[in-house]
């Protein structure tokens, strides 16, 4: 498109309507990949081009105004080279100030970091436009402080939208921060608590680095907030938000970051050598000049082959190990003691049994006294052992133990975490008296804090899936494992059932189904972990039946994890149940579910609860195709 | 065929309290007899007789307080303790008496022992740790005067000092302090200047001990880690690093070189006692009779070579002598 420069009163009205059309009917990126380049070397330093352009996106009817909008924010490279090819627009024009502010950035979400840059810098470079700015902020805010929206939106929505936060945040100066510093500090404390109380990990580090964000922001003089969070490359691209890039540097913030690094990892090598040339640096006499006759060959060595390292002794009894555990003052011994007792718990079973309940009490008291190394992994170990070792009257006291009254959360979940252990240990094959892992097919379930067993399940259940056989034995020289009566089966129902029976009755410092969802959520995982690895058992389809039953009172449960849970619930119990069993004392059940599948897999905002969803319909359907080829 | 390390000679029960510190006084000609005199946890000091095995006098001098230096100054009639109850006292047990003669009030709370160092006829200098955190302070005895204060420069962290070595090169020379520090480093002070000639990093962790050879400008310090250092002093009076030997189990509290200069004993809170020859470090004894940390380690000071003894206090209220490698 090319004009004649001068001083000719042109309309561009028609441009505009052409424009328009084009870019609603989805033509936008042809026709503004040869505008917008031209458009901005021609307003570089013209202002009649800057004028035309203005007149230009100006004239666009309303009806098109979204398209073009949008087409020229995306295509834009810099947020001063937006504002010189919209100029006031948002400003002046209704349609295009709602696409802008609310449009772009609270009904969509699937936009680049260097859009939301583009536009926000956009919004900045003006006077006229930093109201609107400080609008767009407080709505955002207002936003990511819903606790609704945490709950229902999908972690990608709220992620952009934490973003646009940091963004704005960026460009804010101090008298705009002065005076909405009161608005800003009460959406950030509303916002954090609903981010805290997520169980997903990912919502409750957004929540935490905005927070930061902002009390930086307000708070000038005293303590600033500071969380502790996994600092990966997802955190520091969202702080590296923070810092304003002024407009002469390149768009997106990645290549800065790149450069930054640089600079910080030249730092710390430069710091380093100056401080070895300080310290003295030792002085090696060469050995074979001392040819000095050595007096010291006169003095002949005595025996010391005695000199050990001195180690404090464990005990080598049970009984003294509660001793110890219970009432020593002597710390060494202590920890010799926790130390020692998976494998003396493992040595001496009768022991272990005439002592079970109590030993079991002790350790899921046992506080850490001193500082151990890798002390819970020690604990869990412990307490493992003494459940395998006598599964019944321990998995009795450790799951009334799970309902009774004040325990903490960390030890509710140790309980759940235990049982699943050792679930896992009795249900596999022992292999010449020691537990092996079979082969490289057998995912291990990793338990300790912090890991997602939602992930576990769907390589299990993935590979349940596709794996006609069991392999295993890995290559021609290992040994075909022996086959060994499947210890899980007969206590399967004691894990089991207990931890299903009272989860609708509140206690005063535990509550289920209202604020202990984070619990809730840990009990429906385990809950599936237990119904998986009970296959092939006797009571596996009364644990199904209970399992659904379950699962049915709580499929609208607000908590996407506990959702995930449930869902597993669900695949472990497709895969575990016999397919005759399934349909012949489930199958009303059945039918219900998969209406309710399908409507997770449609409308639920987390994708992982529809992943799940989506893999449990497959399930079905193949357990249909199997049963119509077996001759009936 | 390596022989099994030598039982102790004998063992002096009678403490009741842990031995922190021990002192020989063998030199004296007949009918002197030989004298081992110890400080215990209880505040008391005993002066043993060698001969019979028992306690001749016990001192009590420190408000039961632990006492954790002694020290003869000139012969076994004139006594310097040190004890937790912030005070030195110099005592007078000569014809059978035991009063204390004079007393340095301290003001030091710490563990730090002080230094002897015989300057000339009837003159000592010792070095303590001063009232101040980091302070080393020289006196002069026994006119009690100070002779210095060497303060380490400001920012220097050396944290308080925890052991001291007065020492010079013959008797014309100046005299000089090694002082190891918390921070683990050790420290060489000249007197007269009051400033620090050298500075070496050799341990981790506080210094516990050192111990130094004039002739070979050689010295060994150990420390709450597995590492005894062997440090050097060259022409210039810098100290450097000669060598470092691995202890099998952490913790050293005390280290002795021998008056001939032939072998070395270290004290370890593994209950150990390892005797190593000076030269090169090699090795040559691990003594293991205490059932508690070994405190304090001392040579005796016999004329007679074959009669020489070494001595170790533990906190297990027992010391044990040893006649080891008394053929050289």
């Amino acid at each position: 498109v090319c004009f004649i420069p001068g001083g000719m009163d042109c309309s561009i009205s028609f441009v505009s309507h052409v424009l328009g059309k084009v870019c609603v009917h989805g033509r936008q990126n042809e026709i503004l990949s040869i505008l917008v380049p031209r458009l901005t070397d021609l307003t570089q330093s013209d202002c009649i081009w800057q004028r035309i352009c203005w007149r230009l996106v100006e004239c666009v009817p309303d009806r098109w105004m979204e398209a073009v909008v949008l087409g020229f924010v995306q295509r834009a490279p810099r947020a001063d080279v937006l504002s010189r090819l919209l100029g006031n627009l948002v400003v002046k024009n209704k349609k295009a100030q709602f696409v802008v502010t609310q449009k772009l950035l609270l009904l969509q979400y699937g936009h680049t970091t260097a859009v939301l840059q583009n536009l926000l810098g956009y919004l900045s470079l003006d006077s006229c436009r930093r109201a609107l700015l400080i609008k767009v902020l407080q709505e955002l805010l207002e936003t990511w402080g819903s606790s609704s929206a945490v709950k229902h939106s999908p972690p990608e929505q709220q992620q952009y939208i934490s973003k646009a936060i940091l963004i704005c945040l960026s460009h804010l100066k101090e008298a705009e921060i002065e005076s909405c510093r009161q608005e800003l500090l009460t959406g950030m404390m509303e916002g954090v608590k609903c981010h805290l109380d997520s169980n997903l990990p990912q919502i409750r580090r957004l929540g935490m680095i905005v927070a930061e964000s902002i009390s930086a922001k307000i708070i000038t003089d005293g303590p600033v907030l500071k969380f502790q969070y996994e600092d990966d490359d997802e955190a520091r691209e969202l702080k590296s938000l923070l810092v304003h890039t002024p407009p002469s540097c390149v768009v997106s913030s990645l290549p800065d970051d790149d450069r930054n690094e640089k600079a910080d990892a030249a730092l710390p090598l430069v710091l380093e050598s100056n401080k070895k040339s300080h310290t003295a640096a030792p002085v090696m006499p060469d050995e074979g000049s001392d040819a000095e006759l050595d007096s010291d060959d006169d003095l002949i060595p005595y025996d010391m082959s005695e000199d050990k390292e001195l180690k404090t002794k464990a005990p080598v009894y049970i009984r003294d190990c509660i001793e110890v555990l219970t009432g020593s003052e002597d710390v060494d011994k202590w920890e010799a003691t926790v130390k020692a007792l998976e494998s003396l718990v493992r040595k001496n079973p009768a022991a272990t049994r005439e002592v079970n309940v109590e030993l079991a009490k002790i350790l899921l008291h046992l506080e850490e006294k001193t500082c151990i190394e890798g002390f819970v992994e020690l604990r869990q170990r412990a307490q493992v052992a003494v459940l395998t070792t006598d599964p019944i009257p321990v998995a009795k006291y450790l799951t009334s133990q799970f309902y009774s009254l004040n325990y903490s959360l960390r030890q509710r979940t140790d309980i759940l975490d235990v049982l699943v252990l050792a679930a896992q240990e009795l249900s596999h094959p022992r292999c010449h008296g020691k537990t092996k892992q079979s082969g490289a097919q057998k995912p291990c379930i990793h338990l300790l804090p912090g890991s997602e067993s939602s992930k576990d399940w769907r390589r299990i259940v993935d590979e349940r899936i596709k794996s006609k056989t069991r392999r295993f034995a890995m290559g021609q020289s290992q040994v075909e494992l022996a086959s060994s009566p499947n210890e899980f089966s007969s206590v399967a129902g004691y894990f089991f059932f207990p931890l299903i029976q009272h989860f609708d009755r509140p206690l005063t410092t535990f509550d289920l189904l209202g604020e202990d969802h984070f619990v809730l959520g840990r009990l429906v995982h385990t809950l599936a972990i237990l119904m998986y690895l009970a296959v092939n058992t006797v009571a596996v389809t009364a644990m199904g039946k209970a399992l659904l039953e379950f699962v049915w009172a709580l499929r609208f449960h607000t908590d996407s994890y506990v959702r995930q849970g449930l869902l597993s619930c669900v695949s472990s119990m497709l895969v575990s149940v016999p397919a005759e069993r399934l349909l012949e004392d489930l199958t009303e059940e059945l039918l219900e579910t998969q209406s309710w599948l399908g409507d997770v897999v449609e409308k639920d905002p987390d994708g992982d609860c529809r992943r799940l969803a989506l893999q449990n319909l497959l399930l079905m359907e193949n357990l249909k195709k199997k049963l119509k080829t077996v001759p009936s | 065929m390596a022989l099994p390390p030598p039982d102790p000679q004998f063992v002096l029960r009678g403490t009741s309290a842990a031995v922190h510190t021990l002192h020989f006084s063998c030199g004296g000609q007949e009918p002197d007899v030989p004298v081992l005199f110890s400080g215990s946890e209880n505040g008391f000091i005993h002066v043993w007789n060698l001969r019979t095995h028992r306690v001749d006098t016990a001192l009590d001098g420190h408000g039961r307080k632990s006492v954790y230096c002694v020290e003869t100054v000139g012969g076994k009639d004139r006594l310097l303790s040190q004890g937790r109850d912030q005070r030195i006292c110099l005592w007078d047990l000569a014809e059978g008496r035991t009063s204390v003669m004079d007393s340095v009030f301290t003001e030091n709370v710490g563990f730090c022992r002080c230094s002897l160092l015989k300057v000339a006829q009837g003159r000592w200098l010792m070095a303590m740790a001063a009232k101040a955190l980091e302070e080393v302070q020289v006196l002069e005895l026994p006119s009690k005067t100070s002779v210095c204060t060497l303060k380490p420069e400001v920012g220097a962290k050396l944290g308080m000092p925890m052991c001291l070595k007065l020492w010079q090169l013959n008797s014309a020379s100046q005299p000089l302090l090694l002082a190891g520090y918390e921070d683990g480093s050790v420290v060489l002070w000249n007197l007269s200047m009051g400033k620090a000639l050298s500075q070496l990093v050799c341990h981790q962790e506080p210094v516990m001990s050192l111990d130094f050879d004039s002739e070979k400008t050689k010295g060994i310090s150990g420390s709450s880690e597995k590492v005894l250092s062997i440090w050097s002093l060259n022409e210039q009076q810098n100290l450097q690093v000669y060598k470092t030997h691995q202890l099998v189990n952490a913790g050293i509290s005390d280290i002795t070189i021998r008056p001939d200069k032939k072998i070395l004993a270290t004290g370890g809170w593994d209950h150990r006692i390892r005797i190593f020859g000076w030269k090169k470090l090699k090795p040559l004894a691990v003594l293991d009779y205490h059932t508690a940390t070994v405190h304090c380690v001392s040579f005796s000071d016999h004329k007679n070579p074959g009669e020489r003894l070494l001595a170790a206090g533990s906190k297990d209220h027992r010391i044990s002598i040893w006649s080891i490698y008394t053929q050289t």
